[in-house]
């Protein structure tokens, strides 16, 4: 049966060169990089080529990235270390509806210590309106935090005018890029951002490994209390394996960008055109053009996403869904309802994420087995009888 | 898997699916919110259950059950089918996942709502309500067991922990506790 990997979101697999640039750091090379032999140096030599590595795929400097264990770790870093620093200064924190969790329970955290906040909505493709930012803005706000990209989506955020709104005013702006970084190019400078947060599980390199950027200048408090690893900001003996990976990942990352981008693109429409051709009452979210280059997703009518997913699974197809049924709070996603849609169709959600091993024949192979799987949960469904018979 | 075998049998080559056009009694459960919809429509004669079809909306927990309700329904006497209940048809699955047994108690209902609909046509009154029609997402589940929890929204059925919603978040919490096990915000014992 021919098999088809299409759930990047979840988690990409490893890049054989990445890899290989770890497996040293599992044995061979075990050092701390804390300490001052031999050992010790060849460990943080690793770790200086990494960040060198991720400050270039950044245009930033390599002290302005600081390693972490997750992309929620990097959010949490952002939103709590840049608030509890600039506390003095204000109180109040923007961010959108559709940021992801470490971003939003960060900042209900943040409130219980007495910071507020606003969330600014999307439209119904997922995009937050920069005037909307500008209107939450108070004389209190210190931060603002708004995704480069999101993943349940595919929706791409005007980042870069949030960011100059918010520099005009001396506001800090944080950008959630898990779902952006390695994948689409992303340039701090360009964007004018003052933090960042990347994850390497995202694009071909391992889980748990992951960073923060942090510009020059901008004040932000520890997460983690200890030593003096990253500078003091993040306590505790690097993952050097990880941080490893992470740098490789990023190096191919950088080399490959514009190929990548530009092959995950095509797939990418041949999907979503051969879906929306082939099947009726089959909705995109998201945004049709400024959208990630390897994601598609969708609504199906009438029909629930695990069933889908299960069917799919069974035909060699991996996919997710941010229907209730398929989390364990069976709570519909929080994406799909800020973006307006209704609970019912947001039950037929479907999210495709392309990597970078995707090929043609896999697309193809899901709009030949696709169709048939909606057909036949349509069939079943009383809410498309309900919807044959009103159309007669 | 998450699955046993038998349900996913039943999911992938479900007994029964359809309508029934000139049913004698339908019954319908669940809304969209909660992810599940179930459609059972009877067919009775001499008081037994001639013919069962459902249609369901939902995951595959969701379609199994209703297979599986219809089969264990189909030819047994109004009483009989009565007695269904959600625990038996979990068990003739083999079991379902902890946060998915409130498919099952969709999956009784439905039917028993067909038959009370069928009553209530022979005896010219209105049917009763059917119950497990969940009116809000935030009482599909209990979030400290995922057993099932209806609009007697105070106690987990499942689990038996005392739940309230968090003033902050919104969120279904344990109602004795101190903080939102979602938001972490406090929460005075009420």
């Amino acid at each position: 049966m021919r098999k088809a990997y299409l759930d990047h979101m979840a988690a990409t697999p490893l890049d054989p060169r990445v890899l290989e640039a770890m497996q040293p750091f599992f044995k061979d090379i075990f050092g701390n990089p804390q300490s001052l032999h031999s050992y010790g140096q060849a460990a943080v030599d690793a770790v200086d080529k990494a960040r060198e590595s991720v400050g270039r795929l950044l245009n930033a400097s390599p002290e302005e990235v600081y390693f972490t264990a997750s992309g929620s770790e990097s959010n949490n870093f952002a939103l709590k270390g840049m608030a509890l620093a600039n506390r003095e200064r204000g109180t109040h924190i923007v961010v959108s509806a559709i940021e992801h969790q470490s971003v939003l329970h960060a900042v209900k955290s943040l409130e219980r210590q007495g910071f507020h906040s606003t969330e600014v909505p999307v439209d119904k493709t997922g995009r937050v309106d920069p005037a909307d930012v500008d209107k939450a803005l108070t004389k209190e706000t210190i931060l603002v935090s708004i995704m480069t990209a999101n993943s349940e989506v595919g929706t791409v955020e005007p980042a870069a005018e949030i960011a100059k709104l918010c520099r005009a005013k001396k506001i800090l702006f944080h950008t959630d890029a898990v779902a952006a970084a390695g994948n689409m190019p992303l340039d701090v400078k360009a964007l004018g951002v003052d933090a960042l947060s990347l994850a390497a599980d995202q694009f071909y390199g391992p889980k748990g490994s992951a960073a923060l950027f942090v510009k020059k200048g901008v004040r932000v408090l520890p997460l983690i209390d200890g030593g003096i690893q990253e500078g003091g900001r993040r306590a505790g003996t690097e993952n050097v394996a990880g941080i490893a990976g992470l740098g490789k990942a990023a190096e191919i990352a950088g080399t490959q960008m514009d190929d990548r981008v530009a092959r995950m693109r095509a797939l990418r429409d041949h999907l979503i055109d051969g879906l929306l051709g082939k099947v009726e009452h089959v909705v995109l979210t998201g945004h049709r053009t400024e959208r990630l280059p390897h994601q598609a997703s969708f609504c199906i009518e009438f029909i629930e996403g695990e069933s889908m997913l299960l069917n799919l699974d069974m035909k060699g197809i991996a996919a997710s869904s941010g229907s209730a049924c398929t989390s364990r709070a069976l709570k519909a996603s929080h994406v799909l309802l800020a973006m307006g849609l209704d609970h019912a169709l947001a039950q037929g959600s479907l999210v495709f994420g392309l990597i970078d091993t995707t090929v043609r024949e896999d697309i193809d192979h899901l709009l030949d087995v696709f169709p048939p799987i909606i057909q036949r949960l349509r069939e079943m469904s009383p809410l498309y009888t309900k919807y044959l018979q009103e159309k007669r | 898997m998450m699955y046993t075998d038998k349900v996913m049998d039943h999911f992938q080559n479900p007994r029964n699916v359809g309508t029934i056009p000139d049913a004698d009694g339908v019954g319908q459960v669940g809304n969209p919110v909660c992810g599940d919809m179930m459609t059972f429509y009877i067919k009775v004669k001499d008081n037994r259950l001639v013919d069962v079809k459902f249609q369901t909306f939902g995951c595959g927990a969701a379609i199994a059950v209703s297979s599986m309700v219809s089969e264990m329904a189909l030819g047994k006497t109004l009483e009989g089918a009565l007695q269904i209940t959600n625990m038996s048809v979990a068990e003739e699955l083999g079991g379902l996942p902890k946060n998915k047994l409130h498919c099952s108690n969709l999956g009784a209902d439905a039917l028993h709502a067909a038959i009370e609909d069928f009553r209530a046509k022979k005896e010219g009154r209105a049917a009763k309500p059917a119950p497990g029609a969940h009116e809000h997402e935030e009482e599909c589940s209990c979030p400290y067991c995922d057993g099932p929890l209806d609009e007697h929204k105070g106690v987990c059925k499942s689990c038996q922990v005392e739940l309230a919603e968090c003033p902050h978040c919104g969120q279904i919490t344990n109602a004795r506790g101190e903080k939102c096990i979602h938001c972490g915000a406090e929460i005075s014992p009420s």
